[in-house]
């Protein structure tokens, strides 16, 4: 029998096509661009992530697997690249002024981000271990480079190596724990190997648990979780900052939509004992993240440890294997990544040539000097700790309803606690900006991109705090595929 | 659900008026700094009258929600835009606006940095403030809340004196830790109602439909209890969760006093009445024991804790304390006397202390110390001052003829029917009340003049008196009639006493018709007795 070659529709990655040709075609133009104005490729790289945007949403509505059940386009998957190219965006608004200051001004910058974008992009759409691990690498690999741009910078260094070293490791483990998954199922598509579990009612078995620990232990690097944190301070603290910012919201919300499809179509969490590795492993994250941050002087670093007690909270949703748990992951990763971004907007506003600007000290006064910079500010240190009206409120609130739902109440206990705690790291920024007299080397610099960036989180943050509507109800809508 | 008699959404005017106010300001320069406080002034004089424009249309015959509006707003949730007031809500409503208006003239001279900011902050807060008062749904509840928080942080943190910083985030923090566990148990009604076991199977956070919910007291009531209980402890505050009163009281500047003496604390006593008492009638009762003792020992501690202090400003925190153990006490006596008095003493409270903190103020003003050592024989040299501050004390002593009396009264009567103990010991706070008070008095106001900088001090000025005057008005109209105010909470009270009788919970206490009569026969002897007093005081 002459094999037939599946058939492929490739309308299914349309977005990531256009985003790829306009990356290889940035890298072209690169070497034609005056030094002084490679501002222009930022602006072209906002032009490709638009068009690709745009794209996207006519496959609203669409639901394909191709390339051999590898790739598929779901509602679920368009939720997060939309997402994803919205985030993108705002990095590379940030950036366009950052990288003059900081003097790495080169085209490579913008063209990784797009491609780190795309392996975000197909993360949410792989139904096959394959291809995931493939995107996995293409964003891991994008990021290796985008955390040491900054060559001259010992700290940058530092962090580029940190997070090639303990990626590097991670991806490994992720490896092996899908060799051990293929071993005991004898297939790397998702959806078979849960055909495989439920047809042989396998409840325990060693290779399979195995597999569920490497997993679980690969992924826990990726979103920064309790005890495979360890890089993310420095990491953070090292790297350029809007590319910090692109980590913390970006690539971990990417790992946490591929989690989704692994853990609950694959292993199918809902049953099963699994949940109570989770929940030790939220519980601790949490904690251990918010009593960090506590007292952290430096503000990318204490923003590293908030990013790892959100990881924490997140679980929540994968812990309660609900409907509204899954819903609630997703909506509150849309909040998260928006009101992160912006504070780490805010933080680029303050960097210039005389002062990094990443002190919590660096604040101070900015009340005074520029209200509304403030103001926007406390709206991002409002989400973050979950207070209304803001967009982390309502995440939150999901994830809460999520726990109590499923009986979780310690969880929840635990979380709101934890939320308590957060208060007092976050306000101490405010603190600092509205109390404090204004610092004379403080001068925030403008530019127009900077402030688009600012207003898309800020904007974002509030609305979805009063009118969460079409959020929660796309995500309803694309959890389906779960259930 | 309710009635509209305007059909115009007065409420949501009413609450966003002070918010639209604040933005206004936003565009206003900072330098500008007259037409700052006019602004302020102004909208906050606009506030009040649009409260007033209730009072016409209120009807004080049923207990039902009045001024309703309502509309969809995340339907996926169940979450409704809803608002609307009964009498409860009523009083505190105008309340809220009369003590704004009042809060912002009274910081004209003694906020002297950062104006703008500091009128937004105020604005701001009278709109959650506001808005707490007349959500009928929790989600807009919890945002009115929660939001109240952040010009409340900052009007400590930034305006305040003494060790702010502290206080500001310690008075934050108590609040959201409480706050939240209020959020969980908000969540477990939501999913109880929506559980066709308990409740009508539908998602809502609408309040009037969850208090229809009839819940099984063990596990639900007991818990859920526990966890609005933590949330409303913390904001009123009940012994032992009181600690971050005194701090915030005494660092906060004058305005920011009276507003949280006045309105914040109101918030968690109403709390109890709108959502612990209807929602989980059988918790409060197995609970009240325990309320009652919490509130006794909140009386009694927190006026020995007064006596002690050097600071005027703390004394009077601390007597807060003492009288908002009288609001529970009253409240947990879970009977119609007690509960009437409870939200008419949260008035009276809000009335009385609310003006002793601004007596407080002017003398710091003048004098930039708050150490009741540092004065002495004052009445020679400000006559008008202690006046004032002679009829506001009366008022927070109870003394009959004012409005300290008719609630601490009605609270006593409840407290007795409830538990002769209870009234016993709440008799000694009574006591103690005077004692801390008349001492303060009589050290600062009486006595030699011998400190040499209160040779010049200057009596109370003509604003200072404005703004003091409505203030005693109420002192002396709850006193002396106090009818009106009963009138208006008592359809919403009988309702709550109902509900508690309905779920069998007081088959105990005697029936409603007998409690409505002894109220009745209580309320003539207590217009009687101030008669004679105020005839005993005008002979």
């Amino acid at each position: 029998m002459a094999p037939t070659l599946p058939e492929i529709k490739l309308i299914a990655i349309l977005p990531e096509i256009i985003l790829a040709i306009m990356a290889c075609a940035l890298f072209v133009i690169d070497p034609f661009i005056k030094k002084e104005k490679k501002s222009q490729l930022g602006y072209f790289s906002i032009g490709a992530l638009v068009l690709s945007a745009f794209s996207s949403l006519f496959l609203f509505g669409e639901s394909i697997t191709t390339f051999s059940g590898m790739i598929t386009l779901d509602a679920y998957a368009l939720f997060f690249k939309i997402l994803f190219l919205v985030a993108a965006i705002v990095v590379v608004l940030m950036s366009i002024r950052y990288v003059q200051v900081e003097r790495i001004n080169l085209g490579e910058y913008y063209g990784l981000i797009l491609f780190a974008t795309i392996g975000m992009m197909l993360m949410p759409s792989t139904t096959d271990l394959l291809s995931f691990y493939l995107s996995l690498e293409l964003m891991s690999m994008s990021f290796y480079i985008l955390i040491a741009f900054m060559r001259k910078d010992p700290k940058c260094i530092e962090a580029g190596i940190k997070y090639f070293l303990t990626g590097v490791f991670a991806s490994g483990i992720i490896l092996y724990g899908m060799a051990f998954l293929y071993g005991a199922t004898g297939t790397t598509n998702l959806s078979e190997i849960a055909t495989f579990i439920q047809v042989n009612e396998i409840t325990s078995n060693p290779s399979l648990s195995m597999a569920f620990v490497l997993l679980i232990t690969g992924f826990g690097f990726k979103i920064a979780s309790v005890p495979f944190h360890m890089w993310a301070p420095d990491v953070y603290e090292g790297a350029p900052t809007p590319i910090t910012a692109y980590l913390s919201a970006g690539s971990k919300a990417a790992a946490f939509s591929v989690m989704l499809r692994i853990f609950i179509d694959a292993f199918s969490l809902s049953s099963g004992n699994w949940w109570q590795i989770l929940w030790i492993i939220a519980v601790v994250t949490m904690t251990l993240g918010n009593l960090l941050a506590l007292v952290q002087s430096n503000i990318k670093r204490m923003l590293a440890y908030s990013s790892i007690a959100h990881s924490g909270y997140i679980l929540i949703g994968l812990i309660s294997a609900s409907e509204i748990g899954y819903a609630a992951i997703m909506i509150y990763l849309v909040g998260y990544v928006f009101m992160t971004l912006g504070a780490f907007v805010v933080i680029v506003l303050l960097c210039s040539r005389n002062l990094k600007g990443d002190q919590i000290s660096d604040f101070k006064g900015i009340a005074q000097t520029n209200p509304m910079v403030a103001l926007t500010f406390m709206l991002f240190a409002l989400s973050l700790i979950g207070i209304p009206p803001t967009a982390g409120f309502v995440g939150k609130l999901y994830l809460f309803n999520a726990a109590i739902q499923g009986e979780f109440y310690w969880l929840a206990i635990i979380g709101i606690l934890n939320s308590a705690v957060s208060l007092y790291y976050y306000f101490k920024v405010v603190q600092i900006m509205y109390t404090e007299e204004p610092s004379e080397n403080t001068v925030l610099s403008f530019s127009p991109p900077i402030k688009v960036a600012l207003g898309i989180t800020g904007f974002a943050t509030l609305f979805i705090g009063l009118y969460p509507e079409p959020i929660i109800k796309a995500a309803l809508y694309s959890v389906k595929i779960f259930l | 659900m309710g009635t509209n008699v305007y059909g115009f959404p007065l409420l949501s005017l009413l609450a966003y008026l002070p918010l639209v106010g604040a933005i206004f300001i936003l565009f206003i320069k900072k330098e500008d700094e007259k037409k700052i406080m006019q602004t302020a002034f102004g909208v906050s004089i606009v506030t009040l009258l649009v409260s007033l424009l209730l009072i016409p249309g209120f009807d004080s015959t049923t207990a039902d929600m009045q001024f309703t509006e309502q509309a969809s707003w995340i339907p996926s949730l169940g979450v409704e835009y809803a608002v609307g007031i009964d009498g409860i809500s009523l009083l505190l409503i105008v309340m809220t606006t009369i003590i704004t208006s009042i809060a912002i003239v009274s910081s004209y001279t003694a906020i002297n940095m950062r104006i703008k900011e500091y009128y937004v902050s105020i604005l701001f807060l009278e709109t959650g403030m506001l808005g707490v008062f007349m959500s009928l749904d929790f989600f807009l509840f919890y945002i009115f809340w929660e939001i109240m928080l952040v010009p409340m942080y900052f009007m400590i943190g930034i305006w305040g004196g003494g060790r702010r910083l502290y206080s500001a985030i310690k008075f934050f923090l108590y609040t959201l830790f409480g706050s939240l566990f209020m959020l969980l148990g908000i969540l477990a009604i939501y999913f109880l109602n929506a559980d066709p076991t308990y409740g009508t199977g539908q998602y809502t956070f609408n309040i009037i439909e969850l208090q229809k919910l009839n819940l099984p007291l063990h596990p639900f009531q007991f818990w859920i209890f526990l966890a609005f209980f933590l949330g409303f402890a913390i904001k009123v505050p009940m012994f032992p969760f009181h600690t971050w009163l005194p701090d915030a009281h005494t660092d906060a500047p004058t305005a920011g006093s009276v507003i949280l003496a006045g309105v914040l604390l109101k918030m968690g006593t109403y709390g109890f009445v709108r959502f612990c008492l209807p929602m989980f009638p059988e918790a409060s009762v197995y609970f009240m024991p325990y309320m009652a003792w919490l509130a006794l020992i909140g009386i009694v501690y927190g006026a020995l804790v007064a006596l002690a202090q050097k600071d005027i400003k703390r004394l009077v925190a601390y007597s807060s304390v003492s009288h908002l153990g009288f609001v529970m006490l009253g409240i947990f006596a879970l009977n119609t006397h007690g509960i009437t008095g409870g939200i008419l003493q949260m008035v009276n409270h809000g009335v009385s202390t609310g003006a002793l903190f601004l007596i407080v103020g002017m003398i710091y003003e003048r004098r930039h110390t708050r150490l009741i050592a540092d004065f002495g024989g004052l009445s020679s040299r400000m006559p008008i001052y202690s006046a004032f501050f002679a009829v506001t004390m009366f008022s927070s002593m109870g003394l009959p003829g004012l409005n300290g009396f008719v609630g601490e009264f009605l609270i006593l009567v409840g407290a007795f029917e409830a538990n002769k103990i209870y009234a016993g010991i709440a008799v000694i706070g009574v006591i103690l009340g005077a004692a801390y008070m008349l001492w303060l008095f009589q050290r600062m106001m009486f006595g030699p003049l011998d400190k040499p900088e209160n040779q010049k001090i200057t009596d109370m000025n003509r604003r200072e008196i404005a703004y003091m005057t409505p203030l005693v008005v109420f002192m002396f109209w709850i006193g002396l009639f106090p009818k009106p105010f009963i009138q208006v909470i008592e359809p919403a009270v009988e309702k709550i006493v109902q509900r508690l009788n309905s779920a069998g919970a007081l088959a105990k206490q005697s029936s409603t018709k007998k409690t409505a009569k002894i109220q009745e026969e209580t309320e003539e002897t207590l217009i009687a007795i101030n008669l004679e007093t105020s005839k005993r005081v005008t002979d």
